[in-house]
């Protein structure tokens, strides 16, 4: 195998292309550079929508008016809902580490189709683009909630159809990385490698993609249904005209339910990958994990209605539904199962990615468990558009998903960079995040319980205690994650050279340099063994 | 690779003109129904007669007619959830 030490080789980032300088990223088709692209408008989206709840928290310090508006709040957490779900961690994973890794994890050169690849970065950018647009214009920034809820999305005088086209456009970018993944797992895997010697990341990227393909029109239809129905008062949602509000709850939830599987499966695949190099052991229960995935994507699309409980659906449904969001449960506890097993008698390391993973498996089992308490209906009376919900939601996305972003980002910044972060400095950022993000949001369960509604800009003075906590809680969250990120800047410009593969990890983008080459591997792998082996007997 | 040469051949324009007569036909059917009161029935017709419509399109537009089985299965699949979807729903439209 050769060495990444050796100067044999030119890396992606100085390889000699048809381009030079911002027109070989603007105009690229590799793989690795659309997902560093990603990645860099990402963060910077996610940036702004961190300030916006940081601001929003410092509003909620006080009863009454602390330092914005009511309209100016009712602004704020739609943006910041709408930035966070569709600019940050709908793309989230697959488009960064999904781009720059499956192609290497399979031991392909590129994805099937690298211009549509790029493109769908484009449209990315000008739905982010749009929705930045939106607030300038007529009648100032949209203040429906990310949910867009009809009627109020055609009554009010804000400007509701820029951001809706946003999230119109944003839906086909997600849209062709789900095709273009699909059709790479079927199309592009190397001589031997069966879909059960794939590695689960990329099992959860596959399950992810069908959940693209299939859900996301139904948005899409739905958001034109909206425009229409504002345009013209077709009646179709509007009461007042013969319509069905419920229908468009339906709609909204047909998509936005598998949607938050779009978020999670990814991060739980990342997760799949990191724990076998940290234990030095193959996963335990590979199949089981891969279908679970699969399981997930699939009851995924049969529980929408669980948001609908109390808005006057039918008593059948909100059983038969209640029903079915429990069952999610099983496949998601599998993987729970699995990843501890996979640790038990494991020869572990406990680097900085594996701290991370402790602390998604921690707050990730806190909101799936009040999502259960959410999907009984007797409880569900009581929490609905609580601070209940507004905590049960963070501790799964942000908790989540948005820890194993950060997980992930450092166990392949070696890879992507290749450069070393300062470890030591990135370990001791998790207990400060870990402190921060439980007072932020473990009192918004308590608020919720109490009967502190969501979306209020204003609050009973006995809530005030809990939201002060909550506050100081955000700050202290916010400084635990920008210590994190400049430590990872720092190791990016005076870090040490990273070697091929820091911490022994046996999937296939650890054989080839860091950074990788443009076409990553000098000759196509042939894989003989499943993903994670660290010799003895095979799983079969 | 050698099948898939052969049915490139398959539909002249001839077939793509009528199948397009066809869909107006239905189409102005839709409109039709909707004019009179069916009860519960409404629904149903228009979307069995949108079903033909699609099935029309998918099979001659779209070519799925011709293509490998995989493609099928994944329709199959996608047009499953879709029912699955639309029976789901209807235990909240039917039972309100
Ligand atoms: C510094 C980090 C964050 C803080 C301080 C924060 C704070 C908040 C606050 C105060 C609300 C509004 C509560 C209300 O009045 O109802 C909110 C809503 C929301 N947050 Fe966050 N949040 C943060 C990060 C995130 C992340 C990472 C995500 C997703 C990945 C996220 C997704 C949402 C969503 C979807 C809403 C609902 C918006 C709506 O009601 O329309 N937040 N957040
Ligand atoms: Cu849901």
């Amino acid at each position: 195998m050769e060495n990444a030490d050796t100067a044999s080789y030119v890396d992606f980032y100085h390889a000699e292309g048809k381009h030079k300088g911002i027109l070989s990223w603007l105009l690229t088709t590799d793989h690795k550079r659309i997902g560093l692209m990603y990645m860099c408008s990402m963060m910077t989206f996610m940036l702004i929508g961190m300030t916006l709840g940081v601001l929003m928290k410092i509003e909620m310090l006080t009863p009454g008016k602390t330092i914005v508006s009511a309209q100016t709040y009712n602004a704020m957490f739609t943006l910041h809902g709408l930035i966070m779900i569709f600019l940050f961690i709908i793309p989230g994973l697959p488009a960064i580490f999904g781009n720059f890794m499956l192609p290497l994890q399979i031991g392909a050169r590129d994805v099937a189709f690298p211009r549509l690849n790029l493109l769908s970065w484009y449209f990315y950018m000008t739905g982010g683009i749009f929705a930045i647009l939106s607030l300038f214009l007529r009648g100032g920034p949209i203040d429906t909630g990310w949910t867009f809820y009809i009627p109020y999305s055609i009554r009010t005088g804000t400007d509701v159809i820029l951001p809706l086209l946003a999230a119109f456009i944003l839906g086909f970018s997600s849209i062709i990385t789900g095709i273009n993944f699909v059709t790479t797992i079927h199309r592009m895997r190397a001589p031997g490698m069966g879909f059960f010697k794939m590695p689960l990341f990329v099992w959860s990227l596959y399950a992810t993609a069908w959940i693209q393909i299939i859900a996301t029109p139904i948005i899409g239809i739905t958001i034109i249904l909206v425009i229409i129905e504002r345009l013209f008062q077709m009646g179709i949602f509007d009461p007042a005209l013969g319509g069905d509000p419920l229908l468009f709850q339906h709609l909204f939830w047909i998509y936005s339910h598998p949607a938050v599987y779009i978020m999670i499966l990814p991060a739980m695949g990342a997760v799949s990958e990191i724990i076998p190099t940290f234990a030095k052991r193959t996963i335990f229960g590979y199949k089981a994990i891969a279908y679970s995935s699969l399981a997930i994507a699939f009851i995924g699309y049969f529980v929408w209605a669980h948001h609908m409980f109390t808005s006057g659906i039918s008593e059948t449904s909100r059983f038969i539904f209640s029903l079915l969001t429990f069952l999610v449960a099983i496949p998601s506890g599998v993987k729970v199962f699995n990843w501890v097993a996979t640790l038990y008698k494991g020869s572990i390391t406990p680097g900085v990615p594996l701290l991370f993973v402790m602390l998604f498996v921690f707050l990730f089992s806190i909101g799936g468990l009040t999502g259960l308490v959410l999907g009984s209906l007797a409880t569900n009376a009581h929490l609905h558009d609580t601070y209940f919900v507004v905590a049960h939601f963070h501790y799964v996305m942000f908790g989540g998903t948005v820890m194993i972003f950060f997980g992930a980002l450092h166990y392949w910044f070696p890879k992507m960079f290749g450069k070393m972060y300062n470890e030591k400095i990135a370990k001791w950022t998790i207990p400060v995040i870990f402190v921060g993000f439980n007072m932020l949001y473990f009192t918004m369960f308590i608020l919720g319980y109490e009967g502190m509604p969501r979306r209020y800009w204003d609050y009973l003075p006995k809530y005030q205690t809990l939201h002060v906590i909550s506050t100081v809680g955000s700050w202290i969250l916010v400084t635990g994650i920008i210590i994190m990120l400049v430590n990872l800047i720092n190791g990016l410009r005076k870090g040490p050279k990273a070697p091929m593969n820091p911490w022994g990890g046996k999937t296939l983008e650890w054989t080839v340099p860091s950074p990788p080459p443009v076409y990553n591997f000098e000759e196509i792998p042939v894989i003989t063994h499943g993903p994670y082996y660290y010799g003895g007997e095979e799983e079969k | 690779m050698e099948k898939a040469k052969n049915d490139i051949h398959k539909t002249g324009y001839g077939t793509y003109v009528l199948i397009w007569l066809i869909l107006v036909g239905l189409t102005i059917a839709t409109v039709t129904a909707s004019g009179f009161n069916l009860g519960d029935f409404t629904l149903i017709i228009a979307l069995l007669i949108a079903a033909i419509k699609s099935g029309f399109v998918i099979n001659i537009f779209m070519h799925i007619k011709f293509e490998d089985k995989i493609f099928k299965v994944f329709l199959g699949l996608a047009f499953m959830t879709l029912l699955a979807v639309f029976v789901l729903t209807s235990f909240d439209v039917f039972f309100r």
